[in-house]
């Protein structure tokens, strides 16, 4: 389990126990957080799970493979912090990670 | 009074359904919602059960839609194997197969599609199976293993997904296909090739333009199908994926009006202003190509599912979505965008060869659909070219040192 913390685009706070091994999208669905979409449930296909990560654990997160950067390119006001939750994954390494959801993700 | 206690029920607990249950409640809506499914289980995605779910890459718990919990959590009344047999629309009104009604205010009918099947001689033999459940997928799944051979008829997304899946988990695979090329129905010739080229650098054997006469078999079980030419592929198992029609029987019985779907207009709303229809089974407008339609994928079910959800609780309309789906195999993401109708040339960009490009359909200079093989930027920019409908330079668009970015800027 690591604690993450959504915090959506209207300030809104969830702090969740997240299984290990699921990503950080999974985290949020599995817990009815709203405003990461997840379209494609996963597959890195859709761009619909973005979101910023604090800049005090973007070195935890990894770097984005070129499909999901060539992605987010293209997602609404994205920013250097950005990512695809889809394709975090959740460790011990990111106890206590904070990502905030951008405004829409359609 | 009465109408007080009726709320909205949603016949079909798939991922349109599930979603239009669940976007209910995020939107505030607090009337009663009964979600009715004929399978066992509470909603869950089908997509990966003829990709990572196949190749044991993802738990059955990774597929659900919602948590355990969820529903009960919500008030939403989840109702499984349950079959819906009537739709009383002057009573608002529907009739289960255990004698039980339900009243409504809304309805929303999301019944899916079902694996069409094939009626030839030897079709009830053990061993021919479809895929569109995940009961289905169990049935394959036990099915597949080394030195196991599987006869997928049908190049389409499903075969070769099964395909891509078996061969993963070391058995031996031959689509058979009665087009003269795979994916013809869906993909541009490029595509095709490609796909073929990468299927069989793989180990996967093709038959195409192959007519099925017959299903042969030993003792009840499948050995091999019969083509139209007389020779026999022998196979341990076949994978039926010929295309699935919807189920439109309770709609049409309803009256409601039904070509090769349920009709829908744009907010998804059928004829009846207390029905709505979303997903696979429906007949729908696509504005950006002035024609009704019926797509089948996971974005569509979203996408109807948001419209109807906003529509019954008085949320403004959902922009229009430019259509699109994906597709895994082996190390390739597939994905694709728009729809290429009235499509006059194709540009590709990038190399085919380098299993990284795409392939964009142009009517005039407007792009009308694009295909991306490993290529997220033009699949991403393809979709906001089509959105915007705006026209673009065919040589930029070619150009590769030209970035989709700029292209689509």
């Amino acid at each position: 389990m690591a604690k993450i913390i959504y915090i959506e685009h209207n300030g809104a706070e969830h702090v969740i126990d997240v299984k290990t091994g699921l990503s950080v999208m999974e985290g949020a669905v599995k817990n009815n957080i709203p405003g990461i979409d997840a379209d494609c449930g996963g597959a890195c296909a859709c761009a619909t799970c973005h979101v910023y990560v604090d800049e005090a654990w973007r070195g935890k997160t990894g770097t984005p493979s070129a499909m999901e950067e060539s992605m987010l390119d293209f997602a609404e006001n994205v920013e250097a912090n950005s990512r695809l939750s889809c394709q975090i994954k959740v460790s011990d390494e990111i106890d206590g990670l904070i990502v905030r959801m951008p405004e829409s993700q359609h | 009074m009465n109408e007080t206690v009726r709320g909205v029920v949603v016949v079909g607990a798939g991922h349109a359904g599930g979603t239009a249950a669940a976007l209910l409640r995020q939107y505030g809506y607090a009337g009663p919602i009964a979600l009715i499914g004929e399978e066992p289980v509470a909603p869950y995605q089908r997509p990966p059960l003829s990709k990572a779910w196949l190749k044991g890459e993802a738990d059955a718990d990774a597929l659900m839609l919602r948590p355990e919990g969820f529903y009960a959590e919500t008030g939403i009344d989840l109702i499984l194997n349950a079959r819906v047999t009537a739709i009383d629309r002057s009573g608002r009104a529907i009739s289960l197969a255990d004698g039980r009604t339900l009243p409504y205010d809304t309805l929303i009918l999301a019944t899916g599609a079902r694996a069409r099947t094939l009626d030839i001689p030897g079709a009830d033999l053990a061993g021919i199976l479809t895929l569109r459940s995940a009961a289905d997928a169990e049935a394959l799944k036990a099915a597949l293993g080394p030195g196991k051979r599987i006869a997928v008829i049908g190049g389409g997304y499903i075969g070769l997904e099964v395909a891509a899946s078996a061969r993963a988990l070391g058995a031996e695979a031959v689509v058979i296909e009665r087009e003269p090329r795979i994916l013809a129905r869906v993909a541009c010739e490029t595509l095709s090739t490609f796909f073929t080229d990468y299927h069989r650098a793989q180990g996967v054997a093709f038959e195409v333009a192959a007519q099925v006469e017959a299903f042969e078999g030993e003792a009840g079980q499948v050995t091999g199908v019969r083509l139209g030419d007389g020779r026999t592929i022998a196979c341990d198992v076949v994978l039926v994926g010929v295309g699935a029609p919807p189920n439109v029987e309770l709609a049409a019985q309803a009256g409601l009006e039904c070509v090769g779907g349920i009709v829908v207009d744009e907010q998804s709303r059928t004829a009846d202003p207390a029905i709505f229809a979303i997903g696979d089974v429906t007949h729908r407008p696509l504005p950006r190509y002035e024609r009704m339609f019926r797509l089948e994928s996971v974005a569509n079910a979203l996408e109807q599912a948001r419209q109807a959800a906003c529509a019954i609780v008085g949320r403004p309309a959902p922009a229009h979505e430019v259509t699109w789906n994906w597709s895994d195999q082996y190390d390739l993401k597939y994905q694709f965008a728009g729809l290429p109708f009235e499509v006059d040339d194709i540009v590709v960009r990038g190399d085919p060869a380098g299993a990284k490009f795409a392939v964009f359909h142009l009517k005039g200079d407007i792009v009308q659909a694009v295909e991306a093989i490993n290529a997220g930027a033009e699949f991403m920019g393809g979709r906001q070219l089509i959105a915007q409908r705006r026209p673009i330079s065919r040589a930029r668009l070619a150009d590769m040192a030209v970035s989709m970015k700029e292209v689509a800027a």
